[in-house]
């Protein structure tokens, strides 16, 4: 019997070898899978060790941290709970973060390389110093102006978004979406409740987390004009270069009118004047002779079609900006749809603009034709303040040249001086831009748009800016916006809302 | 002969050092300091073992000196573990530091207590384990009794995390296939002495393996379908495994035949694999038995996390081990709080989380050192029932902590079986230290003077020796 005892001794043998094969695999091969593993609440519980960096802006605290006596140390507060929630996002318990919470999540948590040596000073000093705060380009001042005239817009307007930048750097200095909502209840340390306040915001019909500025394209109406002119411009012809216009104009079933009887209803009109007055059928016309390729060529050249960018720092990571797109004004044997084209050039059809894409024309228009890259992280500092990362503005392209970027601005100037952007006017300064009503569902309101820029006395572009507002009840969608660029402009540019 | 005593003496002053140790370096972690009553739970310990150790040396002087010591090292970490979960939730409570007779350490600290006295009784009852064989039918109907109770009883007073595998009374529990496996080691030691010619001799050959006689089947047949109706009806594979895996091993050792152990593992993996598809498609009783089967599979899937019952605990304890990594977080400085079910079925893991990959396979050695002692003692003992007994408790302890640590890693599918000697609980703590004291009892005899018979010194080959011990065995356990 003492053959098979020694047998059963090996079978356990075997078996408590299994076992330590197995343990080798759990806690030596997988082990760094598990300890970061998404369902282990240490992970959470150790993010939460030590206090998370500050987001502020212009000295203002716009994250911060208040110490709690439970399990998780420190908890996360928006003093400025919506006005800045677009662009902060949040960052709850266990879960992943959005906005500049969630792309400058490894510095703000400490953990980026950038922190190292913090890192290694706190082993020896054993001190748990806090992660590294991130300073915004954003303008306190601009911020909450564009976000209270938005909130409390004289046409009861509940939905739009609005973005304003330094056309000179691409800083952004206000980026504001309505609906909006309190990031704090999001990020409360009792998971249940903060679960509860999320389903109940993702419901809402209104899409309060949605960032408008960023997320959400819409047909730009008139502002496409812009894009339609430059194309123009660039193909010789002038400002005073007549265009043939007309009270309508048909293009292959499509009709085209004009917004009033009063608008360019003559056969002729110089460019500089269709614009001024927003002509329709004087665009349509223009955008069929120039063709398809010139006008989506030119829409490209200024950051139509470009899903790749993002808005943060200039490294890389920052908050996704979905792609503006014309269409592609196409019959389905591929020639050239003119009908759709027609539509197209003012800006209807299948043209879907991002607020931010209508401020980066205007920036770009301001800055004599270069199209800075938006940033919204300027600085990156340590816990003990020492500057990290500074932002370096970069060119991000060039879609027109200085002389046709003048001519631009000439013709935008004469759009708030003399045409239907008059509301946009401030004191002070050169003002610029383009409105837009743009068409959408049967039935719905037209959204307004304004995008605009303004020089100060110097001469020195100090804020580019677009204004989005959706299904504007009671006509003239576009002259609200027009009226709270001009405000957020004045704020960007250091004279203060009202 | 020397009795190794002192051996066994040191050893045991050894082991309680390192609870010492450990006691000290939990209290290091979570109070930053170390109390001056830190060596109390350890001494405490030293003393109930010193007591076991003195019955021994009265009782059964030449019993096996590493024994006591290497469960007593176990036991007094598990102690000394549950007690730093006690001191953790005593520092989150912001209430005083627990007394040594409190809480779920100091409930741990008295069952040892009540097994050492078991153990002892046992070992002074019981002064030559073949008179264990004079009982062994009723032994073998109180096994199969307390294996059934829990089947039969209803789920309010048997069911716990959807095994049934308890008697419930108010706030108290037992587990009752903890005694049961001491029971039936016995009554199986016993028939299969009596059966083991006619099991081992009448065979046909079929591919070269001996395979026994149809009608031989019968008493494996129905062990596979007690064990299966366990699997079924206490809806806990473990447990299962446990029987069967004991039955066929006493088997296999009582008739030397291969073809047991082939016609076992078949007979077993089948009706799990069958069970499996029953549990796919028409559910009921066996539908538990499959979501454990997919939970085992993908237990990082998130409708098996999610789910009632799911693979929570077992995601959460490979967690708390990968967490551990190689060296571990040092005792006292992780977070078992989070590993579900910690003082019993995952006690491991959340040691685990502390102790590293090093400790724990520290602690495995141990665990095998007291499973080979145990088989060393069946392989020199003289008689068959004795070989039987001691071997087969041996194997099911080994298959025991295999079954449980092979749960929690996800080796195998996840079952509700107690870690011998760690987990909190009287049932286990006890039926183990009856275990070890009826290992204790058989190296008494196996190392001892021969009372009767041939002596242990033969200077001749060591070839002769069976064929003479062979024909004397059966005579030894005739009641």
């Amino acid at each position: 019997m003492n053959a098979p005892l020694r047998r059963a001794g090996v079978v356990i043998l075997v078996l408590f070898g299994l076992l330590f094969a197995n343990l080798n695999w759990v806690q030596a091969y997988k082990a760094d899978d598990y300890r970061t593993n998404e369902y282990n609440r240490r992970v959470v519980v150790a993010q939460y060790e030590r206090p998370r960096g500050v987001i502020e802006a212009g000295g203002i605290g716009l994250a911060t941290n208040k110490v709690t006596d439970d399990t998780l140390k420190y908890l996360r507060v928006y003093p400025r709970k919506e006005a800045y929630a677009p662009v902060l996002g949040y960052r709850p318990v266990g879960l992943a973060a959005t906005g500049i919470e969630n792309s400058e999540n490894d510095f703000l948590s400490g953990e980026s390389d950038k922190l190292f040596a913090d890192r290694v000073k706190d082993m020896f000093t054993g001190n748990n110093t806090g992660g590294g705060n991130v300073v915004l380009t954003i303008n306190p001042t601009a911020q909450e102006t564009a976000y209270k005239q938005l909130l409390n817009n004289q046409r009861d307007v509940e939905k739009g978004a609005a973005v304003a930048i330094d056309p000179r750097t691409g800083a952004v200095q206000a980026m504001v979406s309505i609906p909006s909502y309190d990031p704090n209840p999001l990020v409360s340390h009792d998971e249940k409740a903060a679960a509860a306040a999320y389903n109940k915001l993702n419901k809402d019909e209104d899409q309060p987390l949605l960032n408008r500025a960023t997320a959400e394209t819409l047909p730009p109406g008139s502002t496409f004009k812009v894009i339609v002119s430059a194309a123009a411009l660039q193909n010789g012809y002038t400002q005073q270069t007549e265009i043939k216009a007309g009270s309508t104009y048909e293009e292959s079933g499509a009709v085209i009118h004009n917004a009033e009887d009063e608008v360019c209803p003559g056969s002729q009109v110089t460019l500089k004047e269709a614009l001024t007055e927003s002509c329709n059928t004087g665009f349509a016309r223009l955008g069929v002779t120039l063709g398809r390729e010139k006008v989506m060529e030119t829409a490209k050249a200024f950051g139509f079609e470009d899903d790749s960018l993002t808005v943060g720092n200039l490294e890389g990571s920052g908050l996704p900006v979905a792609a503006s797109h014309t269409g592609d004004i196409k019959n389905p044997d591929g020639s050239t749809d003119k009908g759709a084209l027609a539509q197209s050039s003012i800006g209807q059809r299948d043209v879907r603009m991002t607020t931010l894409e209508g401020a980066l024309m205007a920036a770009t228009v301001a800055n004599g034709g270069k199209q800075m890259r938006p940033y919204l992280v300027q600085k990156l500092l340590s816990p003990d303040r020492r500057t990290i990362y500074n932002a370096d503005p970069k060119t991000l392209r060039t879609p027109i040249n200085e002389s046709v970027a003048s001519d631009l601005k000439e013709m935008m100037v004469s759009v708030v001086e003399n045409g239907t952007g008059k509301k946009a006017r401030i004191s002070g300064f050169e003002v610029g831009g383009k409105t837009g009503t743009a068409q959408n569902a049967e039935g719905a309101d037209p959204h307004g748009w304004f995008i605009g820029f303004a020089y100060n006395e110097k001469g020195e572009a100090v804020s580019a800016v677009c204004v989005m507002l959706e299904n504007v009840p009671g006509g003239h969608a576009s002259a609200e916006a027009a009226r709270i660029a001009g405000l957020i402009m004045k704020a960007a540019a250091g004279r203060g809302g009202d | 002969m020397k009795t190794q005593r002192n051996a066994e003496l040191g050893l045991l002053a050894f082991a309680m050092v390192l609870v010492a140790a450990y006691g000290a370096i939990v209290e290091a972690n979570q109070f930053d300091r170390v109390t001056s009553t830190f060596w109390v739970p350890a001494a405490l310990l030293s003393v109930l073992f010193l007591g076991l150790h003195v019955v021994v040396r009265y009782t059964a002087p030449y019993a096996d000196p590493v024994l006591i010591p290497a469960v007593a090292l176990i036991n007094g970490l598990g102690v000394g573990f549950l007690r730093r979960l006690d001191l953790a939730r005593a520092i989150a409570n912001k209430e005083p530091e627990p007394g040594f007779f409190a809480g779920t350490g100091g409930r741990q600290l008295a069952w040892t207590l009540g097994a050492l006295i078991l153990a002892a009784v046992l070992l002074l009852v019981i002064r030559d384990h073949k008179v264990v064989s004079r009982y062994a039918y009723t032994l073998g109907l109180v096994g199969i009794v307390l294996v059934m109770i829990p089947a039969v009883l209803p789920s309010s007073l048997s069911e716990i995390n959807g095994a049934k595998l308890w008697i419930r009374v108010g706030s108290f529990s037992i587990q009752p296939g903890e005694f049961a496996k001491l029971a039936l080691v016995s009554f199986f030691a016993y028939y299969l002495v009596r059966k083991r010619e006619v099991l081992s001799l009448a065979s046909r050959r079929v591919l070269g393996i001996d395979f026994p006689r149809g009608r031989d089947l019968g008493p494996v047949v129905t062990v596979w379908l007690l064990s299966l109706l366990v699997l079924v009806f206490e809806k806990d594979l473990g447990t299962a495994l446990l029987y069967f895996g004991l039955f066929v091993v006493t088997l296999y050792v009582a008739t030397e035949r291969a073809s047991w152990l082939i016609i076992g593992l078949l007979l077993f993996f089948g009706g799990v694999y069958i069970a499996y598809l029953l549990g796919a498609s028409i559910g009921g009783p066996f539908a538990n038995f499959y979501d454990r089967a997919e939970v085992w599979l993908e237990p990082f899937a998130t409708e098996n996390y999610d789910r009632v019952g799911g693979s929570y605990q077992l995601v959460q304890g490979l967690l708390a081990l990968g967490t551990g990594g190689l060296f571990g977080s040092g005792p006292g400085a992780g977070s078992p709080g989070f590993v579900p079910e910690v003082r019993t079925d995952f006690i491991f893991a959340g040691m685990g989380e502390e102790i590293g990959l090093f400790g724990l396979s520290a602690l495995l050695v141990v665990y095998l050192l007291i499973v080979e002692r145990g088989l060393r003692a069946g392989l020199a003992v003289r008689d068959s029932f004795g070989k039987l007994v001691a071997g087969g408790l041996a194997f099911t302890l080994g298959l025991q902590v295999f079954v449980i640590l092979g749960g929690i890693t996800g080796l195998i599918p996840l079952t509700g079986q107690t870690t011998p000697f760690l987990s909190a609980g009287g049932s286990s703590l006890m039926a183990n230290w009856l275990l070890i004291a009826m290992l204790l009892r058989i190296s008494n005899a196996a190392r001892g003077p021969a009372a009767s018979g041939g002596g242990v010194d033969r200077p001749g080959g060591p070839k002769k020796a069976p064929t003479q011990l062979h024909g004397a065995m059966t005579e030894v356990i005739k009641p």
